[in-house]
């Protein structure tokens, strides 16, 4: 008993990080219908940016945290202006493309900047220690990951649900014609999209660093982040969450009962298992296409 | 003239006796390849044939069919393993075991597609990566096919003849890449290939004019994976080792990279394409060997950023001609010739 509910504690801790890149990619995808495959090496550039700003240039961590924090906003929205906008008309098989090749453009980058070999993070939460919950253990770091996770999911969906700027995002997702006529600026609101999401990815490169710091280390939280996210449906923000902890979940106890060799395919099992039953992802309306 | 003025025009597989005698021209010049370049150039070419195999394939699906795939890798690795295990297990010539093999990787290529019929855009995606990605964990997970170390190929021998050289593999690989590439023409003008675009472009409209989206869907699928897995079972020979690391989602993206470099929807854009990124991606290997510019970048890696980083350039590059690409010219190599040939036919005005 004691194992297996360790196991459900561990995959809500992984699944903390998944939530993190799902919300990110939801949020894109809300307003633009792009599947950002560059969001974790968007995380990857500011983490590494956090990481050289702490140990080479030996900021304190408040300092460093707010400057790549702002670093990551403008990110987003460089690339928004500089590379998305700049697509004529594309379709979404273009659009993947795209984020595809500034992905490796941004990994190529860090690593050549960087080197392959792993750094070590100087961050003050160290994921060795943990707290006791009952009878179970939780490190500090997904603690502290699992309440970012949480916090983040509340305030966007309430950004999402209430704030203007939030709904200009709905309107100009649902009919960019229509925002664009009710005087939604919708150029802007993608980029501050892009900046958002951007933000939101770079929270979990920076809460991931300690436990692993190399070139690759955004390629499975972004893949597990991706599925997640269809998973509850590329557009619901909770889907995107509940799909993160629900994946964290079984992975593990996949891991723990059936085999620890295949733990980390499951995860893809499970999406194309889900998506023959519901190809729009759990909590997403699917739309029949009218003619 | 591009002006067609018949429907047998429109369908013929050479546009003018111009085109058939570059053709052969072609043909003639790779039969006498392998007789005045060095070794190293021969193994590049088989290199680049079985590449091409491949973006013929995944072509057929995404720039005809309009279907994404981000898990090409695993038809791929389909065909690799498919082949050199019959060969090895079963004892089947070669002759029989790759086709056989392609013929798994077609069926794999049916089953993705059965759940692909629902789905579309960023879904169709995952999935497909999900795929690729579980059948590389799955195939270095099991003994029998030889797990993380790998699998060595066989000897290869076709009847009385023994493959043993790249020259000798040369005279199999490019007839092969050769004869795909005309039959992917084929069904390119056929009814079926007609049918896949009319599902790229509008798949109501398709649906409505009495086009079986699921039986063309799941062909699509089923043939961009034959050929995936013929040209897997072809790259088994040419590395003559195989390890499920090789068959990774780099893989599968950079085949994608080459279908889109090329140009969509275009057979010949699939071997230019092909062709292009294979050559860039072996110079790009050894960059520092590239006179002067190769000097230049050591010496601002040495400055400014890592010399161990340095191999890391070539994803920027390839990155970098994907947005561009996909930014100013969305046709690809194909575009850029079609726009040439335009510009140049009207040039003084």
């Amino acid at each position: 008993m004691t194992d297996f509910l360790q196991m459900i504690v561990n995959g809500v801790a992984a699944g903390s990080a998944y939530a993190l890149m799902g919300l990110a990619m939801v949020i894109i995808y809300k307003t633009s219908e792009v599947p950002n495959f560059a969001q974790g090496e968007m995380a990857l550039v500011v983490t590494y940016l956090t990481y050289s700003l702490l140990a080479t240039y030996g900021l304190p961590l408040h300092t460093a945290l707010a400057a790549t924090l702002v670093f990551a906003v403008v990110l987003g929205v460089v690339v928004e202006f500089c590379v998305l906008r700049r697509a004529k008309n594309p379709s979404v098989l273009g659009m993947i493309i795209i984020t595809i090749g500034l992905e490796m453009v941004l990994m190529g980058l860090v690593s050549w900047k960087f080197g392959a070999e792993e750094k070590t993070m100087p961050f003050p939460i160290s994921p060795y220690d943990s707290i006791l919950l009952g009878r179970v253990y939780i490190s500090t770091l997904e603690a502290l990951t699992l309440a970012v996770a949480l916090v983040l999911m509340g305030l966007l969906f309430f950004f999402f649900r209430f704030s203007r700027l939030g709904m200009a995002m709905k309107a100009t997702q649902q009919n960019p014609v229509a925002a664009r006529i009710m005087g939604i600026r919708t150029r802007r609101i993608l980029m501050i999209t892009w900046g958002i999401s951007s933000l939101v990815g770079a929270l979990a490169g920076v809460l991931l660093a300690p436990v692993i710091m190399q070139p690759y280390m955004m390629w499975d939280p972004m893949l597990k982040g991706f599925a997640a996210a269809v998973l509850g449906g590329m557009t619901s923000l909770p889907g995107a969450v509940i799909g993160a902890y629900l994946l964290g979940i079984i992975e593990n106890l996949f891991g723990g009962y059936v085999s620890i060799e295949f733990k980390s395919v499951v995860a893809f099992a499970i999406i194309v298992l889900v998506l023959c039953v519901r190809p729009s992802g759990l909590f997403a309306r699917h739309y029949v296409k009218k003619v | 003239m591009d002006m067609k003025r018949d429907y047998y025009e429109d369908v013929a597989l050479f546009s003018s006796p111009v085109a058939v005698f570059w053709f052969v021209l072609l043909l003639v010049l790779l039969a006498l390849l392998p007789f005045w370049v060095k070794n190293y150039y021969v193994y590049l070419v088989n290199y680049l044939a079985i590449n091409v195999i491949v973006v013929l394939g995944l072509n057929i699906l995404v720039g005809f069919t309009g279907q994404v795939s981000l898990g090409h890798a695993g038809f791929f690795a389909v065909g690799a393993y498919g082949t050199v295990l019959l060969m090895t297990h079963l004892h089947l010539p070669f002759v029989l075991a790759l086709p056989a093999a392609a013929l798994v990787a077609a069926l794999f290529g049916f089953l993705l597609g059965l759940p692909a019929l629902r789905l579309e855009g960023p879904y169709l995606a995952i999935a497909t990566l999900g795929f690729g990605m579980t059948i590389t964990q799955v195939i270095g997970r099991i003994e029998a096919f030889g797990g993380r170390q790998g699998l060595h190929a066989p000897d290869l021998a076709i009847g009385p003849w023994h493959l043993a050289t790249d020259r000798a593999f040369y005279y199999l690989v490019v007839p092969v890449a050769i004869v795909l590439t005309v039959a992917a023409r084929n069904i390119a003008r056929t009814r079926v290939g007609r049918a896949f675009v009319a599902i790229r472009d509008a798949e109501v409209a398709a649906e409505t004019i009495g086009v079986n989206l699921t039986y063309y869907k799941t062909l699509a699928f089923a043939l961009s994976a034959f050929y995936a897995g013929i040209g897997g079972g072809l790259y088994a020979f040419v590395l003559r080792f195989i390890e499920p690391e090789l068959f990774s989602l780099l893989m599968s993206i950079m085949f994608l990279a080459m279908a889109v470099v090329g140009g969509l929807g275009s057979i010949m854009g699939a071997v230019t394409g092909a062709c292009l990124l294979t050559w860039l991606d072996l110079q790009l290997r050894n960059i520092t060997g590239v006179p002067v510019l190769g000097a230049w970048l050591e010496d601002l890696s040495r400055q400014y950023l890592t010399t161990t980083g340095l191999s890391n350039i070539q994803f920027v590059v390839f990155g970098a001609i994907l947005i561009g690409i996909m930014i100013f010219e969305p046709l690809g190599l194909y575009g850029f010739w079609i726009r040439a040939k335009k510009y140049w036919r009207t040039w003084p005005f």
